[in-house]
């Protein structure tokens, strides 16, 4: 496969050297096989390419550097070694309480909003009438801006505004409650927020994972005697498994990276309650300027999914999916 | 008999379908209402319809959360994202699907591992750089970033949309003659709009809905998009439900009427790989 691919390049290189010194003008150098064929691919892809390397690229490895050094921002950072990840995971009690509320959040949201997309996609792929219109409104929520779902729910949850105190007017008392003020219930209320706008989205990509399982294996399963039940664990969950599983490690590393809600709700708090490590590094490094000890929990966080994105490939390797 | 049987063994499935159909819609509805509620009316009647509709919510909330401005930003910002996005975006998956460059294997591998980079890795020494470069609190400065953000996911989906297409109009274009600007240009661009629909209104979306690299890279109050700016609106005017339901009633009316217009085309692009925080 190799080989005619490199004779080809030497015999296009020997090509135009010819040109060049048959005629001398700029335009040929450009109408060259080897420009045209190497040169020029490379010219479409590097704009984007450097684009993404100078802000994503370079900065992660600085950020490396970084992490290793005490700095304010300002001025000349100070090698100090691994002294900030020491700090982090022996002295540091408010990381050491954030990293233990992402891996709740983690644990959350690899059970509830899976085990709720299954059920409804399970239902309305049964469903014909209505059907369309119930996606619909099931994917809105998904659609909204954070800050916008944020104030919606800041609302709801208020306990002398929201939907506890419509309900004790309807007579059904004891739920209104400051859900989000309570250091017991804060980060619970903050994963109900979130999953209110994304479990949606789930349900909606296994609905279209179960609409490409071939109808005959359903209809082979029918004529076993298969039951609904038997027919969602041995057809549905089996057709579907490859888009479960991806989505079961996407769920794994965003659970480590969630900021948005956490800050616009309750900032972190009350009392740390609800402090994870989006909002703790935004802390340390944007409003106390410990920007090598910011960055040195950016490399905890990036480490934690880097390892459980490994954990699903090599899972996956060992034949836990098609 | 047996049709009738069928139609009602789904009945359970609609209840429970039209229950989270409520939980999905009736927040929503809730902000609506509550966006035309006076003050004294949301306080004692905070889920149900008003009692008397108050358009002037929308009139001080676009005035003292300066909507004029902030949508003028957010909608600077997609639209110039947008267009960065598909101009570089589309020009590396045109040379990567037909020009076979050398070595685009490698560069495939490359993209998708480093394009995995989560943003709070490389975001203290992107804010420092920009800050030497004086890009922080620019609208230039978010737009670059936005870009590179959003470029892997252009590139990848551009790139297959284009080898899912024959080349035979380009052949034929070829043979009449013309070079592979003119190619791209009056035979690639024209057939590739319904990719660049479906990745414009995802990176549009995001851009739209973007809150993090905007609360940490812009400052000034005139430059930030409407997330960051209704953000400190609530904070402000924390209590006033009625005017803070009403500034988010405008933020997602336009985003609504697109995806509702557009659904297919949303869906099929986010459910391909828009799939992100």
């Amino acid at each position: 496969m190799k080989n005619p691919d490199e004779l080809q390049t030497e015999s296009s290189a020997a090509g135009d050297g010819a040109t060049v010194a048959v005629s001398p003008h700029k335009q040929s150098w450009l109408h060259s096989r080897r420009f045209r064929r190497h040169i020029m691919p490379w010219l479409f892809i590097a704009p984007i390419t450097l684009l993404h390397l100078v802000v994503v690229v370079g900065p992660s490895v600085a950020g490396m550097y970084y992490s290793l050094t005490e700095w304010s921002g300002i001025g000349k950072a100070e090698f100090v070694g691994l002294d900030n990840f020491r700090e982090l995971f022996f002295e540091d009690r408010n990381f050491l309480l954030a990293l233990r509320h992402n891996l709740m959040w983690l644990a959350f949201f690899l059970t509830v909003p899976f085990a709720m997309a299954l059920a409804v996609a399970t239902l309305l792929a049964q469903v014909r009438i209505g059907s369309m219109a119930i996606r619909t409104a099931f994917f809105v929520p998904y659609v909204l801006p954070s800050v916008v779902v944020a104030s919606i729910w800041r609302m709801l949850l208020d306990p002398r505004l929201g939907f506890g105190v419509a309900l004790e007017n309807w007579g059904i008392k004891g739920l209104a409650y400051p859900y989000l003020g309570d250091k017991n219930t804060a980060l619970a209320a903050i994963a109900f927020v979130d999953n209110w706008h994304w479990w949606g989205f789930l349900m909606i990509l296994f609905l279209t994972a179960m609409q490409s399982i071939p109808s005959d294996l359903y209809d082979a399963a029918k004529i076993d005697g298969a039951n609904r039940w038997q027919e969602f664990l041995h057809v549905t969950l089996p057709g579907i498994r490859p888009t479960v599983f991806f989505m079961l490690m996407m769920t794994a590393i965003w659970s480590f990276l969630v900021f948005d809600y956490v800050w616009i709700l309750t900032h972190g708090g009350p009392a740390g309650s609800s402090e994870m490590l989006a909002t703790y590094l935004y802390k340390q490094a944007f409003q106390r300027f410990e920007a090598g000890y910011g960055a040195a929990i950016g490399i905890t966080m990036s480490a934690i999914a880097g390892v459980m994105a490994t954990i699903f490939v090599l899972l996956r390797r060992r034949g836990w999916d098609v | 008999m047996f049709k009738k049987k069928g139609k009602s063994r789904l009945i359970p499935n609609y209840i429970i379908l039209l229950l989270l159909v409520c939980l999905a819609l009736g927040p929503i509805l809730v902000l609506f209402f509550n966006s035309l509620k006076s003050f004294n009316d949301l306080g004692t009647n905070p889920i149900g319809l008003p009692r008397v509709v108050q358009i002037e919510n929308y009139v001080n909330a676009w005035v003292q959360g300066e909507f004029a401005t902030t949508l003028t930003n957010s909608l600077i910002y997609v639209v110039f994202t947008v267009a960065g996005v598909l101009v570089l975006g589309g020009m590396a998956a045109y040379s990567l699907a037909r020009l076979d460059p050398p070595g685009d294997n490698f560069y495939l591998v490359y993209m998708l591992t480093l394009s995995t980079l989560p943003f709070w890795l490389y975001v203290i020494p992107l804010f420092i750089m920009w800050r030497n470069l004086g890009l922080l609190d620019t609208r230039a400065g978010l737009i670059i970033m936005y870009i590179a953000f959003n470029s892997p996911f252009a590139i990848f989906l551009l790139r297959s949309f284009l080898m899912s297409l024959s080349r035979d109009f380009e052949d034929a274009a070829r043979v009449d003659g013309a070079n592979e600007w003119q190619v791209m240009t009056r035979v690639v661009i024209p057939i590739m709009w319904p990719a660049f629909l479906t990745v414009g209104l995802v990176v549009g979306l995001g851009v739209w809905s973007e809150f993090q690299a905007a609360l940490i890279f812009l400052q000034r109050d005139e430059l930030m998009p409407v997330t960051t700016s209704y953000y400190n609106f609530t904070q402000r005017f924390g209590r006033d439900w009625s005017l803070t339901s009403a500034g988010a009633v405008m933020m997602i009316a336009p985003v609504l009427a697109l995806f509702l217009a557009l659904q297919r085309q949303f869906v099929t692009g986010l459910t391909q790989g828009g799939i992100k925080l």
